[in-house]
């Protein structure tokens, strides 16, 4: 910012938030000369998130550990955030990359908001968070890649939708629920035994959370609930209310639920 | 090559100054009010797209009178220097007093130095935790910053409409008593029915971010009064 003068005039860049800080050289940069090689370098990655939609809503859950390597980084990391008011985001890979993307993102949907007066209808805040990642592209041949996970309601129709992505800045809606990280194998193929468009909300939340217990007893990385540390997942629902982080003791219940079946 | 005539720095201002007034007195007026349940601003305003108050940030509104690509542009502005603040440092970095202070500076240095001034006047409100917290400061067109308590009036009547207010104002209103109040202001100062009216509240209570518009219901107690 020039001193305390207001950035005035000028139509570009429109209502990005994203642009608008470029134009003034203030976005976060971690691009690489094309030719370095990759390093061995590794900083924490975040694991599994999955999102899964029921009847008038979404659940997304994330679990809450970090690792480098074999190390556990961080034991209590959240990776499931509020995007907005009506859709939530949730992120797997780099995870210091992905925290700053998220709220990047966050920003970017609440400056439109204000600047334009109306909310960015669902699909375009997929299109923009796809290009967030697109953006990323070089970082991701070096191996640090981010890949997040979006979903969210229109709150017109009132109908929950779920979108994944790749570290190419593919988007892809799912019709019934998505996964990332790397214990999204197991939790997919978990939900794809019990999955029921029809569920409540109490019964997505349980398959949620089994989903992810079921990534953690394959995946060494992927940290299931820790009922003898108190650790439990992040869990929140989109409805037609708006987005809603599920309780502390509620989440506590499904995880016992869950971690009873494998006991 | 012809000399520039020397206009002497008294005139320049003087012109200038009245030239935005001119604009300003057509406008019609904004009213922000503290109250219990926030920060209470209502406006007269015909047009429902249109907006006159708007969100800045998480506790912080804006109002602006005048000419509407000119205020506008400010509320562009503000909302763009508040979130950039908000991204580089925290949310609780951003007040209302830095960004009253930066279209101060604005709109004084384009009063002095641009083809003509704005013909605007633009106010900014903060809620706190009690009224005592609350903030309202009011820029005008060359750059002036005042710091108000309680009540203030932005626009065309803003002086007589800031005066009415401030005979029945007192800090432990409510907001049904305030809108009422106000709306009676409106009237005895403009003399005629009000042609529509905008309202937004600045909620002392709840999550992130307390900007919101006042309903039609909440409007309309006041509407057929």
């Amino acid at each position: 910012m020039t001193g305390s003068l207001l950035p005035l005039g000028a139509p570009l860049p429109g209502a990005s938030f994203t642009e608008l800080i470029r134009s003034l050289d203030l976005a976060p940069e971690w691009s690489l000369g094309p030719d370095t090689p990759p390093s061995g370098f590794h900083p924490p990655d975040a694991t599994t998130v999955l999102a899964l939609r029921y009847n008038g809503g979404v659940v997304m859950v994330g679990d809450r550990q970090a690792t480098a390597g074999y190390d556990i980084a961080h034991r209590h990391i959240q990776k499931v955030f509020a995007a907005d008011a009506y859709s939530a985001v949730a992120i797997s890979g780099t995870a210091g990359l992905g925290v700053e993307l998220i709220r990047l993102f966050q920003t970017e949907l609440e400056h439109y908001e204000k600047l334009e007066g109306v909310r960015l209808s669902l699909e375009g805040k997929a299109t923009y968070l796809a290009r967030m990642v697109r953006s990323q592209l070089p970082m991701a041949l070096q191996g640090f890649v981010v890949v997040p996970l979006f979903c969210g309601i229109e709150p017109e129709s009132g109908t929950g939708h779920v979108f994944t992505f790749d570290a190419i800045g593919g988007r892809y809606e799912e019709r019934d629920f998505g996964a990332a990280g790397s214990g999204s194998r197991e939790a997919r193929a978990y939900l794809r035994t019990v999955y029921n468009p029809g569920s409540d909300r109490t019964e997505a939340i349980d398959h949620s959370i089994a989903a992810l217990v079921a990534a953690a007893g394959q995946d060494l990385a992927t940290g299931g609930p820790d009922l003898r540390r108190g650790i439990y997942p992040n869990v929140v629902t989109v409805t037609a209310d708006g987005v809603q982080e599920v309780d502390r003791t509620a989440v506590a219940e499904a995880a016992e639920r869950a971690m009873e079946v494998v006991r | 090559m012809t000399l520039p005539f020397y206009v002497a720095p008294e005139q320049l201002v003087k012109d200038r100054a009245e030239y935005a007034r001119k604009g300003i007195a057509r406008g019609r007026s904004i009213a922000a009010l503290e109250v219990r349940e926030g920060v209470l601003l209502l406006a007269e305003n015909p047009s429902r797209t249109l907006t006159k108050t708007s969100e800045i940030y998480d506790r912080i509104a804006f109002a602006g009178v005048g000419k509407y690509n000119e205020f506008e542009s400010l509320r562009v502005a503000g909302i763009r220097y508040a979130d950039i603040k908000g991204y580089q440092y925290g949310r609780r970095d951003v007040t209302a007093k830095s960004l009253a202070s930066a279209f101060s500076q604005t709109l004084g240095n384009i009063f002095v130095q641009g083809p003509k001034p704005f013909e605007v006047e633009v106010l900014v409100a903060e809620v706190g935790r009690t009224v005592a917290e609350d903030r309202l400061f009011k820029v005008t067109y060359d750059g002036t910053l005042y710091d108000k308590r309680g009540y203030t009036a932005i626009g065309g009547q803003a002086d007589e409409l800031s005066d009415r207010l401030g005979e029945d104002y007192q800090d432990t209103l409510g907001l049904d008593e305030a809108l009422t109040l106000t709306a009676n202001a409106f009237r005895e100062v403009e003399g005629r029915d009000i042609d529509g009216w905008e309202g937004a509240l600045l909620a002392r209570e709840g999550p992130a971010r307390r900007f919101r518009r006042l309903t039609k219901e909440e409007l309309g107690e006041i509407a057929n009064s």
